[in-house]
């Protein structure tokens, strides 16, 4: 069985390739929402966070600590997707002209 | 339960994955937003649910404590403060990463023997060094945006020097440390060389050279989350730190392309500085012209592109353009907008500015798209942008933009260009698109200067 570093990398190196083959088809167009919103999707670090923040032994300066990382994450996912969302409701075709 | 939430995880990342997916058009774009949030509150919901959690007073409160800061700044942030949200939140994801690394480092001493082993603590060291970095870095990247901090690069004798004598002693304490978990004393000499280093490193870089630069810190932050994923054996921030990672890394490459520039050359060139020296300054004539005869050159062409720059997102001057396209639109017009990569602050700065003012975006063309329609265009109407119109790129190899791919605005029939004064762009050179016969320099402030033409033009579509 492989260890876990191992089936990590897997991972890791198979994401990077999935990653990379879809941003490539992302417009020009839409790179600065493309940017905030793998900003909010890379704020899943929250899961972490919350992890080490409500361990059962956590002590206090895990507590405080996490207690900033959970804050600025989910910082970023509200301000990042909601942000994400208002810059992509402005991309609109000619509303006038229907032919 | 707990083996549960795995398979919630994997339905994350593939919601994630999706969400990408869904940006390549602006059609579906909205779709992978809901995919990602769909997939984010999965995550944090099973996480609840599966993990025996405590401290919910703390967990909580910060929850309260990031969505009441979160929505004023996605609502009232304007859209010409972009990049600098953005860098913001670059900053706020290391910090995460970096803390909850540092977090995990202390927790795990009284079990160091066994938890803080070979690859983990590789992973810890990777993570907290990317965070803090990044934390500092972006912060520096913030304070050039918002211009609390000088846009110039700054720059000092062996500078170079000084940065790579700092992140070897980080490597080797992190090498160290690697080795030797239980020394903790080390770890806030590690994490303050780090912050140091992230300051220093962001300090001699211009401000054109932004793009590159918040790109590449994005791809810094969500590796850091990456290897958060490592330390915690978890996948789904393994893929989701990859995909940031990613995504960072195509959008610096798309930048150093379009400035025809490397990376080693963004992150120690300190562009701007050095060429600001050998600037030519002679005097050469060059034609201007008054708001009248502008929109009377407007008014009676067939086809014009409008390029525009940083300077149009500084002068605000978004929605005072769109009137000028519906106007000339109106009266039959064709109007073009030509989008430069590397205009503006962040990759694709400029088309959320002109989509703010509700120019429809299949008005807006890239580089590669339109730069075969100049010759054919009756007027180029340059606003707020420079190095990339400059067309010494293409004939002067003693440029420091040589080869750098440009807008072909020298190939119009008419140029316009709306600038402040006649001073040099941030790479410091002439652009010789400014001594052309057929160019016409508009002096003043692009909105003022926009606002005069259309004062203009609806009284000659009365006459």
């Amino acid at each position: 069985m492989p260890s876990n570093l191992e089936l990590g990398l897997y991972v890791f190196m198979l994401a990077t390739f999935v990653g990379l083959e879809v941003i490539r088809k992302v417009s020009p167009l839409l790179h600065t929402p493309l940017m905030s919103l793998t900003n909010a999707i890379s704020a899943i670090s929250v899961v972490g966070a919350i992890l080490i923040t409500g361990a059962a032994g956590a002590t206090t300066l895990s507590k405080v600590l996490g207690f900033i990382a959970i804050t600025s994450a989910v910082t970023n996912i509200v301000s990042g997707f909601l942000i994400t969302d208002r810059m992509l409701k402005m991309f609109k075709r000619r509303p006038e002209e229907k032919k | 339960m707990a083996q549960f939430v795995h398979y919630v995880y994997i339905l994350s990342a593939a919601l994630f994955i999706l969400s990408l997916r869904w940006m390549n058009h602006p059609a579906t774009a909205r779709r992978g937003v809901f995919a990602g949030e769909f997939g984010m509150i999965l995550a944090i919901s099973g996480t609840f649910m599966a993990f025996d959690v405590h401290n919910w007073t703390w967990i909580l409160s910060a929850f309260l404590i990031g969505t009441a800061a979160g929505i004023p700044i996605a609502y009232i942030m304007p859209m010409t403060a972009v990049p600098q949200r953005t860098a913001m939140s670059h900053a706020c994801g290391a910090l995460a990463a970096a803390l909850v690394g540092t977090a995990e480092f202390y927790q795990r001493q009284p079990h160091a023997s066994t938890e803080l082993t070979g690859f983990v603590m590789v992973a810890l060291i990777v993570e907290t060094l990317l965070g803090f970095l990044t934390f500092t870095g972006s912060l520096m990247a913030m304070g050039k945006l918002q211009e609390v901090l000088p846009q110039r690069p700054i720059t000092y004798p062996k500078q170079n020097v000084v940065n790579l004598v700092l992140f070897v002693v980080a490597l080797g304490l992190g090498i160290r440390l690697m080795l030797v978990p239980t020394d903790t004393y080390l770890f806030p000499i590690f994490a303050g060389i780090a912050l140091l280093f992230g300051v220093l490193l962001i300090i001699p870089i211009g401000g054109a050279d932004m793009p590159t630069v918040i790109a590449l810190l994005n791809s810094y932050a969500g590796l850091s989350a990456c290897a958060m994923g490592f330390a915690l054996d978890n996948k789904l921030l393994i893929i989701a730190g990859a995909l940031d990672g990613s995504s960072g890394l195509i959008l610096s490459i798309i930048m150093c392309k379009a400035m025809n520039r490397s990376f080693t050359n963004v992150l120690f060139g300190a562009f701007g500085q050095i060429q600001a020296s050998a600037v030519k300054t002679e005097k050469r004539p060059v034609r201007s012209a008054s708001p009248e005869e502008a929109a009377s050159i407007l008014e009676s062409a067939g086809k014009v592109i409008i390029v525009p720059g940083y300077g149009l997102a500084v002068a605000q001057a978004q929605h005072k353009i769109r009137e000028l396209f519906d106007n000339l639109t109106r009266r039959g017009v064709d109007v073009k907008f030509a989008i430069h990569p590397v205009a503006g602050r962040m990759p694709g700065h400029m088309n959320v500015l002109l989509a703010e003012a509700d120019i429809p975006y299949d008005r807006l063309y890239e580089m590669d798209d339109i730069n075969g329609e100049f010759p054919q265009c009756d007027v180029a109407l340059v606003i707020g942008a420079n190095d990339v119109t400059n067309p010494a790129a293409r004939t002067d190899k003693s440029s420091p933009i040589y080869g750098m791919p440009i807008l072909d605005v020298d190939k119009a029939h008419t140029v316009m260009v709306i600038k402040r004064s006649m001073s040099p762009g941030f790479a410091g050179i002439d652009n010789d698109l400014y001594y052309m016969d057929k160019t016409l320099m508009l002096f003043g402030d692009a909105k003022a200067f926009v606002s005069e033409i259309l004062k203009e033009l609806p009284a000659k579509a009365a006459a």
